[in-house]
């Protein structure tokens, strides 16, 4: 069975860092052919997978639900997109080495803190880095003050939404409401050239695969048994002896640091960054992917990231105004029927075939994190 | 009063919930070994001193000596543990999604039970004999592969005891263990503390005086946060300060002010 099951991921996995680029190399006359626009579109998939790992840690593991990992994609995300506004140099529209935006907004010199970003080693730590200590410091100062369930949901939103704020104001000196963009180079090669988006497809496939075996360690771990513990009853983790403070840290800044990479491969790829894409919104989206995939299943935090994704560029397409009515359904139907989601539906559906009763479903309290039923209240 | 050879020894402790005081210049100790019931009508503030000891409510004043000169009161309710106090709450909490063995695997006493300790640790050889014992000793040996989510309501509480037991503490922490139990299963929740208590100390809160007359040599009356007496079952329930106490109570809920501490004494 275990053999199996590794058999199966190793497939996955060739077939996505192997089999679909050597299928783009194909002639586009050849009906196997995987076109560039398709291979960029997955490229794009394969980052929101990166980031739906991290938050089925976080949320789907441990049961602490946040609505704000939009900022640490973000994060990733700009940390990437000023390195590669620098190595514009003077390629730009005002042929000024200055970014276009800033010429624009007639500032002179390079703001202090763009300046270690035109260093190429220095940039790939940043998009590590600034969102695991943006997370750290956040989180540490949610969690020791025992912040939990809805109300650390609550926060995060609002943190979400300041992050958005600050990111549109033209003051920040990090290209407003339009973000970064125009990007010609990553590294020196250029982004235009086929190779070099296939490239990046490739890195962004190991990645996700590294991601997954990390998470997987984790899972499989002491401390992964732990992080289920918090979520069924944090109140008798911590009389166990544990601390559940610092797990919950711990699994925070893994999932901030995993939505900063994921931010930082989406940049080169999609070629643009705005706050749009780190604000209130696109943070829950990311929670509907990982609901609709399974939570607690590392599989399905994957298989909703690519999924839900998928569909929306194919309705955006065929019926753009469905879309919105089309998420809200999902997620809707998800929570009243699979709240396990798609993953979880098809172990206990094959479980049923194989005549195997079906082990309960543990995650009936949707978005919970808190006090269960199970955690003995404070009295007072 | 002194605290030599007491494994907990609490000095005018007293707890203020915004004015309302749970626990009032409380002196209460306990020796090694000791099997104590506490007992007292509802908001006397039984459970209040068990917070107090676990570390989940800090005092406003007082002392809470732990052995023989370890102060509990700077301490959080995991360190509290790992020094050897275990606490078995009211309502069974239990790890659901993990299988009972788990529930007892990460109970287990550890030198470490930091985040980078666990994430690298992995399973030794002798913890699975412990583990094996302690799932004997509260009878649920069978049912190790389980999820602790399936399992009864007794036996969820069997399973908490036993984390506690797993836990290796010099002191237990019990509220309630038998609420919501049946008859049969009362009776082997009392033996199994019994057995407990005989090479720990073993704190009780319970309401039900037909088992605390099974279970008790010595027995603390708390009300309105202070200790009213203390002797063995029998002493207590002759003193009429204690039935002053209950019955007080009686004649409230009989006037249909208050319900509840009616059914202790009898």
């Amino acid at each position: 069975m275990r053999t199996r099951e590794a058999w199966a991921l190793a497939v996955a996995a060739v077939v996505l860092v192997v089999v679909l680029p050597v299928l783009n190399l194909l002639p586009p006359s050849s009906p196997l052919h995987v076109s560039n626009f398709t291979l960029n579109l997955f490229g794009k998939f394969l980052t929101y997978a990166i980031l739906a790992l991290g938050l089925d840690l976080l949320w789907g593991y441990t049961g602490v639900l946040s609505l704000g990992h939009g900022v640490f994609f973000g994060l990733g995300a700009y940390a990437m997109g000023m390195h590669l506004m620098l190595e514009i140099g003077t390629q730009s529209v005002y042929q000024n080495a200055l970014p276009d935006f800033m010429v624009w907004n007639q500032v002179t010199t390079l703001p202090l803190f763009w300046i270690p970003f035109q260093s190429a080693a220095f940039t790939l730590v940043a998009i590590v880095a600034v969102p695991a200590l943006v997370g750290l410091v956040f989180g540490f100062l949610a969690f020791r003050s025992r912040i939990r369930g809805v109300y650390f949901s609550i926060i995060t939103q609002a943190f979400a939404l300041s992050a958005w704020l600050v990111f549109n104001r033209n003051e920040m000196n990090l290209g407003g409401t339009n973000g970064l963009a125009d990007f010609k180079t990553i590294f020196g090669f250029r982004l235009s050239q086929v190779s070099t988006q296939r490239t990046l497809y490739v890195v962004t496939a190991l990645t996700l695969v590294g991601a997954y075996l990390l998470c997987r360690w984790i899972t499989r771990s002491r401390a992964g048994r732990v992080l289920v513990a918090i979520r069924d009853s944090e109140t008798r983790v911590l009389f166990s002896g544990y601390a559940p403070a610092n797990y919950k840290l711990f699994v925070f800044v893994v999932s901030a640091a995993l939505a900063g990479i994921a931010g930082a491969l989406y940049v080169p790829q999609v070629g643009i960054i705005t706050p749009a894409r780190m604000g209130v919104l696109p943070s829950i989206e990311m929670v509907v992917w990982v609901a609709a995939g399974g939570r607690g299943t590392l599989l399905g935090a994957i298989a909703g990231a690519f999924g839900v994704n998928w569909m929306q560029s194919w309705l955006t397409t065929s019926y753009p105004d469905l879309w919105l009515f089309f998420l809200g359904a999902l997620f809707m139907g998800v929570v009243l029927f699979f709240p396990d989601g798609v993953v979880g539906a098809v172990a206990r559906a094959s479980a049923r075939l194989r005549g195997v009763g079906a082990r309960p479903s543990p995650l009936l309290a949707f978005g919970h994190g808190g006090p269960t039923a199970q955690d003995p209240q404070t009295p007072a | 009063m002194s605290a030599a050879g007491a494994i907990i020894y609490c000095e005018d402790v007293t707890v203020d919930y915004d004015g309302f005081k749970a626990l009032s210049r409380l002196n209460f100790f306990m020796d090694r070994k000791e099997l104590r019931v506490v007992i007292g009508p509802n908001g006397a503030g039984k459970t209040t001193l068990l917070d107090v000891i676990s570390g989940r409510v800090k005092p406003v004043a007082g002392r809470v000596i732990f052995g023989h000169h370890t102060d509990l009161l700077p301490l959080r309710e995991n360190q509290i543990a790992a020094l050897g106090v275990g606490r078995k709450f009211q309502t069974p909490s239990v790890f659901v999604n993990l299988t009972v063995r788990d529930n007892v695997e990460l109970s287990l006493r550890r030198a470490s039970k930091g985040v980078f300790a666990t994430l690298f640790d992995r399973d030794a050889e002798d913890e699975r004999a412990r583990i094996q014992a302690t799932l004997e000793t509260v009878g649920l040996a069978g049912k190790a592969a389980q999820l602790a989510g399936t399992l009864s309501h007794g036996e969820k509480q069997w399973l908490e005891i036993g984390m506690v037991i797993a836990q290796d503490p010099e002191l237990l922490l019990v509220d309630e263990p038998v609420a919501g139990m049946t008859d049969e299963e009362t009776a082997r929740t009392g033996a199994l503390l019994q057995s407990i208590a005989a090479d720990r100390s073993v704190l009780v809160i319970e309401h039900d005086m037909e088992f605390v007359r099974r279970i008790a040599r010595k027995v603390t009356v708390l009300h309105q946060g202070a200790v009213l007496c203390e002797g063995t079952v029998d002493q207590v329930q002759a003193d009429p300060r204690v039935l002053e106490v209950y019955l007080g109570q009686r004649r409230e809920a009989r006037s249909g002010a208050t319900a509840g501490g009616a059914h202790a004494v009898r």
